[in-house]
């Protein structure tokens, strides 16, 4: 699976918010785009991921 | 008496609105509370893995977060960022920017009114970063702005109010706040730009590239305050020669 440009492991069937934890990203201030779509917060745990996905994570930074 | 800046129906005390760029997040409080900022902008982007330092924990609670649309470079760009901005729950205030000129990073008016549109459609307080032109102000109120943010002179060049006569043209003419946005340099500046009766100023890089960082924000929040008060007060008419401030009667020899 391919995460901010980077190729991931993903543990078995595993779901959105497994993923994102196993891998210390702060859930609860950022957003995720998966394959261009943006995924609703609350849909995290229902979202399972496969090898094929893209996702972009973000949050944010300072910025004018 | 009250003052108050208000935005797509949110009222805010202070007139000065504060880049969190180029600076460290261990003053990022200390420059919000010295410049008395009530609105703090902040960009997105993408977010690594491992407990690493998040800039929401160093702005003060009682602030009012405004992420920017950076790095787009069309509307749709733009609203996909606003829309994943909105997913970390920070409220609904956007600013908009979408740039395609690297050089000069000037806003293109024309995708910045479509994405507008789309998002002020959408339910967000839009804020549009803008090249100053009335027409494209007018189609921004038309699309929905909350306010228009017309640029003083290219991002991050420090040089001042170089579009000034039309900028006091929109202040004339477009029914929502003016903001000051990008360019301004000095804290006479953003008080040039406050007396002229813009609503509120933004800056970034003149507050970040200061020898003492809080200390300017201070400098720019008093100026802004300063600039306001000398706004609402009406300012002295110029004349082409002198008239004496002291009585001509009743002099000694009298």
């Amino acid at each position: 699976m391919k995460v901010n440009g980077k190729e991931m492991t993903l543990g078995n069937n595993q779901n959105l918010l497994q993923f994102l934890e196993v891998n210390q990203f702060d859930v609860a201030t950022l957003a995720v785009a998966r394959n261009g779509e943006i995924v609703p917060k609350v849909t995290y745990e229902t979202v399972t991921l496969g090898e094929e996905d893209i996702l972009e994570v973000v949050r944010f930074v300072g910025g004018g | 008496m009250t003052d108050q800046l208000v935005i797509g129906g949110h009222p805010f005390n202070s007139r000065f609105i504060l880049g969190s760029g180029k600076f460290s997040l261990e003053i990022v409080k200390a420059v919000v509370e010295n410049g008395g900022a009530e609105i703090v902008t902040l960009a997105l982007r993408r977010a690594n893995q491992g407990g690493e330092e998040n800039i929401l924990d160093y702005i003060p609670p009682n602030v009012t977060l405004l992420p920017n649309t950076s790095g787009a470079r069309t509307a749709e760009e733009a609203v996909k960022i606003a829309r994943l901005a909105r997913e970390i729950n920070c409220g609904n205030f956007i600013k908009v920017e979408v740039i395609k000129d690297s050089k000069y990073l000037f806003p293109d008016n024309y995708e910045t009114i479509k994405a507008t549109e789309i998002l002020a459609r959408d339910g967000f307080v839009v804020m549009p970063y803008m090249y100053p032109d009335l027409n494209v102000a007018r189609d921004l109120v038309s699309a929905g702005a909350a306010a228009v943010m017309p640029l003083a002179s290219p991002i991050g060049s420090n040089k001042g109010l170089s579009t000034r006569d039309f900028i006091e043209i929109l202040v004339n003419e477009i029914p929502v706040p003016i903001i000051v946005d990008a360019g301004i340099g000095r804290p006479s500046q953003a008080c040039e730009a406050m007396e002229m009766g813009v609503d509120a100023v933004m800056c970034n890089t003149a507050v970040a590239t200061a020898k003492n960082i809080p200390l300017m924000a201070r400098a720019f929040g008093q100026a802004i305050e300063s600039g306001r008060n000398a706004y609402l007060a009406g300012l002295g008419r110029v004349l082409n020669q002198a008239e004496a401030s002291s009585p001509l009667t009743g002099f000694l020899e009298d």
